[in-house]
């Protein structure tokens, strides 16, 4: 199997991978498996009824990855996948996927990933998320994934859904189900520029006594881009949620932020925060003061905000 | 030589021009180490961000050893040399202080260099390095980073703004140290402190005191005694008489 220099490319740029990468993977190029490897402890196989992959990890498995990039690189391409994990209970692993998108022409390239994962109990996961559009034709690049996680008892996921740049439409779905005892801790990280549209929509249902869950929310918008945040906890029974948006405002763009928090208990405690401001004078003048251009100073500060 | 000449500084409120600087002439020596002191609102931090190019002048020149830098910017003289810590040190989200330090110092500076540093402003690396300049650091906390980040590298003119405010009593006598030592290490540095304290005012070769937008005196401490003790002195009281229950007066100092 050979990868050109696009393909390398975006897979640096979504997953981290210099070529192939060791351990249990699954590459999807252009709707189809271009590579795919299962290990003693993680099998990759394909779904029989539908596009996609079930990922199953042996119970106890713990210090090992999963890779499952997705690459698109031909225009036209409306890719949907169904990917379902099943982590087995005392496992620890961390997941990369993302997707990236090289579209050089003018028809639109769109890729929508359904990742329906159940954690059970005890296990630990780390998932990592990212994407990324590039190529400079007119086509459009759209990503559109939905994330479905059921933590069982004293489960632990932590999520990292990253937005690098580049694409010009997204609406991301994200539900989390958060049993007893079970954390949930979500980052997202969003950026957009020009005309790109962004739309997240959470809703993370806290389950069961002592169920804990996190979403924060970091976004900068640019350009004449606009972005819609929704983030709703639910809490049922002795639990603990917070939510935190937080956003970046530049030139005509536009931003909603709207957190929500349901009680259906009177033991639910659970708070949210949302800002969004302008880039403050006083941080960029004290990076200029250092001998750095008024654009390096706000590069310095967006990188560092959205990292 | 910095120079200043005839800088006003004037802003819009509400519709009406205000004068913050009126008229301020000064001269510093290269080598030198000044002390700028005055009431509060009198234009001390105005005159130095005007000299880092960070509040725009409306009249007068700034020279830098005989070359204008009126209409240069905030970059332009920090390339030129000069450094200036803020009176209120704006945070980071998402930046560490070992980041926040290299973007002052260089990225060739050497780790070595950072760690000193840090430890000299009573900072210790271990802990500090990796930790984010944001809401985690305590305003003294702050302070002690943005004394640090001045001090880095070879500058021709470092003005610290209130370096003491919300620095411990016992770090307080290691600052006043280290920004001392600082500039001895650079034969032909020029030192602008801004301070209320008698520890830096007494460090100073030349004290300037600022009331109204003004220049009200300037020489060695003993020249200026005269205005910080009774010229400037009977201006607070008459700020506090203003009051009319005695217990309510605050310190107008």
């Amino acid at each position: 199997m050979q990868l050109n220099a696009i393909d390398e490319n975006l897979l640096k740029t979504i997953a981290d991978l210099h070529g192939i990468p060791q351990g249990a993977f699954n590459i999807r190029k252009n709707g189809q498996a271009l590579a795919r490897s299962s290990t003693e402890t993680i099998t990759i196989e394909p779904k029989q009824d539908k596009p996609g992959i079930n990922i199953r990890i042996a119970p106890g498995t713990v210090n090992q990855s999963v890779h499952i990039p997705v690459i698109i690189t031909e225009s036209g391409i409306n890719d949907v996948v169904y990917n379902t994990f099943e982590i087995g209970a005392g496992s620890d692993v961390l997941i990369v996927a993302g997707c990236g998108i090289h579209n050089p022409s003018e028809a639109t390239s769109q890729h929508d990933g359904i990742h329906e994962f159940f954690v059970r109990t005890g296990a630990r996961i780390r998932y990592v998320e990212k994407h990324y559009g590039e190529g400079g034709g007119t086509g459009e690049r759209i990503l559109n994934p939905v994330t479905i996680l059921h933590l069982e008892e004293g489960a632990y996921a932590e999520l990292e859904l990253v937005q690098v740049k580049g694409v010009h439409h997204t609406f991301r779905r994200t539900e989390v189900h958060v049993g007893p005892r079970a954390h949930l801790l979500m980052n997202e990280r969003l950026l957009t520029h020009e005309e790109q549209t962004a739309e997240s929509e959470i809703h993370v249902h806290l389950e069961g006594d002592g169920s804990a869950g996190e979403i924060l929310s970091r976004s900068v918008a640019k350009g004449h881009s606009k972005q819609v945040f929704r983030a709703e906890l639910i809490g049922y029974g002795k639990c603990k949620g917070h939510v935190a948006c937080d956003s970046i405002i530049m030139d005509q763009a536009r931003i909603q932020a709207l957190p929500a928090l349901i009680a259906n208990s009177s033991e639910a405690e659970l708070t949210h925060e949302a800002a969004i401001g302008r880039l403050a004078g006083d941080q960029i003048a004290k990076l200029m003061t250092f001998g750095l251009t008024e654009q390096e100073a706000v590069d310095t500060l967006l990188a560092g905000y959205l990292k | 030589m910095l120079r200043l000449q005839n800088i006003s500084v004037q802003v819009t409120t509400e519709n009406e021009p205000l004068a913050i600087l009126r008229d301020v002439n000064l001269e510093f020596k290269p080598g030198c180490f000044y002390a700028i002191t005055g009431p509060n609102g009198g234009g001390k931090t105005t005159v130095a961000r005007a000299i880092a190019g960070i509040i725009p002048v409306s009249n007068g020149r700034i020279l830098l050893d005989g070359e204008d830098i009126t209409s240069l910017n905030i970059t332009e003289r920090a390339r030129l040399g000069i450094r200036y810590a803020f009176q209120n040190p704006p945070r980071f989200k998402g930046i560490e202080v070992s980041t926040f330090l290299r973007l002052a110092a260089g990225d060739d500076t050497e780790a070595k260099t950072l760690r000193r540093t840090l430890r000299q402003v009573g900072l210790c690396p271990e802990e500090y390095l990796h930790r984010m300049v944001d809401t985690g650091l305590s305003g003294g906390e702050m302070k002690r980073l943005e004394v640090a980040s001045a001090l880095l590298g070879a500058k021709r003119v470092v003005i610290l703004d209130e370096p003491e405010a919300g620095v411990d009593l016992w770090g307080f006598e290691e600052l006043v140290r280290v920004v001392s030592q600082s500039h001895r290490e650079h034969p032909d540095r020029i030192t602008i402190v801004i301070s209320h304290s008698e520890r830096f005012i007494t460090q100073a070769d030349e004290l300037i005191v600022m009331a109204e937008g003004q220049v009200q005196s300037q020489g060695r401490l003993a020249d200026v005694r005269t205005t910080l003790m009774e010229e400037l002195n009977c201006r607070w009281r008459k700020q506090c008489q203003l009051e009319e229950d005695e217990d309510a007066v605050e310190c107008h100092r």
